[in-house]
């Protein structure tokens, strides 16, 4: 059984390519056969952060096309040997990817056993983002606690909910996690930020990972490597819970409270 | 709490305005959630309509649909300036 997972989000500079790549690995750092798809037609990234932007020869639109096939199209990850990128096409034609093509590549992905497709979700919600999302059976929406991120992120649980293919088929709903990313528990404690509570029980749907704002992404996008497999940075950490909590283990939250002040900070305000 | 937080000036907290702002918002949006693209054309086109006769503001007219099991129902309520009473209109439409 392929499971296909869509990260999304609505806003754009949430944190959902860097999510998409953490995922994916974490899946097949535990022996799952995973892709990952890059449905940002025009702005491809996802090969950038996860380091084999070099690689790349085929991309997603030419296997829709026919000009390659799946095989020739999937890049096969240096870390792990269950892992495949399949990336987005640099063109700028927006009608390159269809319903049907994708449909084509997610059933051949099937028939080729992989256990998990992650569909890497451009902003927005025009068509790629609605392709992305369209065949999921689940979909893991991407949120940073500030206005305009949450309500993107209720927009894009209204889509999950009405425009995807269990939708229509009236089938059993697209399963919804919320993954709050650029979580600052000090600026949660000091007021200036929504906390994991408020979030939820705005968006009414439970928490599958908290991952804090922490400089260990950008170094692991500046080098290539996921940030899951940094075990030094605290977002590392939680997206490896995250992925745990995926697959159904209980895990309690970390890295939600904030670091303890010291004597001086507290007496002169920190 | 530092001693001398006294000094620096007193923040709101502005998470809990962020938080307030968004329930709102959204409970707003879900509302209008599933529900027919024309309505806000129709909204406007009503109250030009009902502007000819009568001086309404901008929000005096509600239009949302209702699922009330077999049919669907437009509602509209007109809210007319000058009188606590409201003009209400039922309108049945297809299922």
């Amino acid at each position: 059984m392929t499971e296909v997972i869509v990260v999304t989000s609505g806003k754009g500079g949430v944190g959902k390519t860097t999510s998409s790549a953490s995922i994916a690995v974490g899946l097949a750092r535990r022996g799952k056969r995973v892709a990952v798809i890059d449905f940002d037609v025009g702005l491809r990234n996802l090969d950038l952060i996860m380091g084999c932007e070099r690689r790349v020869v085929y991309d997603f639109v030419n296997v829709i096309h026919g000009e390659c096939t799946l095989k020739q199209a999937l890049i096969k990850d240096k870390r792990f040997d269950t892992l495949y990128l399949l990336a987005a096409s640099q063109t700028r034609d927006k009608d390159a990817l269809t319903r049907d093509g994708v449909e084509r590549v997610l059933e051949e992905m099937k028939s080729e056993g992989f256990d998990y497709v992650i569909c890497d979700s451009p902003a927005g919600i025009e068509k790629g983002a609605f392709l992305a999302m369209y065949f999921a059976d689940r979909a893991v929406v991407v949120v940073n606690p500030e206005v305009s991120s949450v309500r993107d992120s209720d927009r894009i649980l209204g889509l999950l909910a009405s425009k995807t293919r269990r939708a229509e088929l009236g089938a059993a709903p697209v399963e919804q996690h919320l993954l709050l990313t650029r979580y600052n528990p000090a600026r949660v404690v000091s007021g200036d930020m929504m906390s994991i509570e408020d979030v939820k029980e705005i968006l009414g749907i439970e928490v599958v990972g908290v991952v804090p704002e922490s400089e260990g992404v950008l170094a692991a996008s500046n080098s290539g490597v996921p940030v899951i497999l940094d075990d030094d940075a605290n977002a590392g950490q939680a997206y490896e819970d995250a992925v745990a909590r995926l697959l159904g283990e209980q895990r309690p939250m970390r890295f939600i409270d904030a670091p303890r002040k010291g004597l001086l900070s507290r007496l002169f305000g920190g | 709490m530092g001693i001398f937080d006294f000094l620096r000036a007193r923040q709101t907290n502005t998470a809990s305005i962020a938080r307030e702002r968004l329930r709102i918002i959204v409970a707003q949006e879900r509302g209008q959630r599933g529900a027919p693209d024309y309505l806000p054309l129709l909204r406007r086109e009503l109250l030009e309509v009902i502007r000819k006769y009568v001086n309404v503001d901008q929000d005096a007219i509600d239009v949302h649909v209702e699922n009330d099991g077999t049919h669907d129902v437009l509602e509209l309520s007109v809210a007319l300036p000058g009188h606590s009473a409201k003009l209400g209109a039922g309108l049945r439409a297809e299922g």
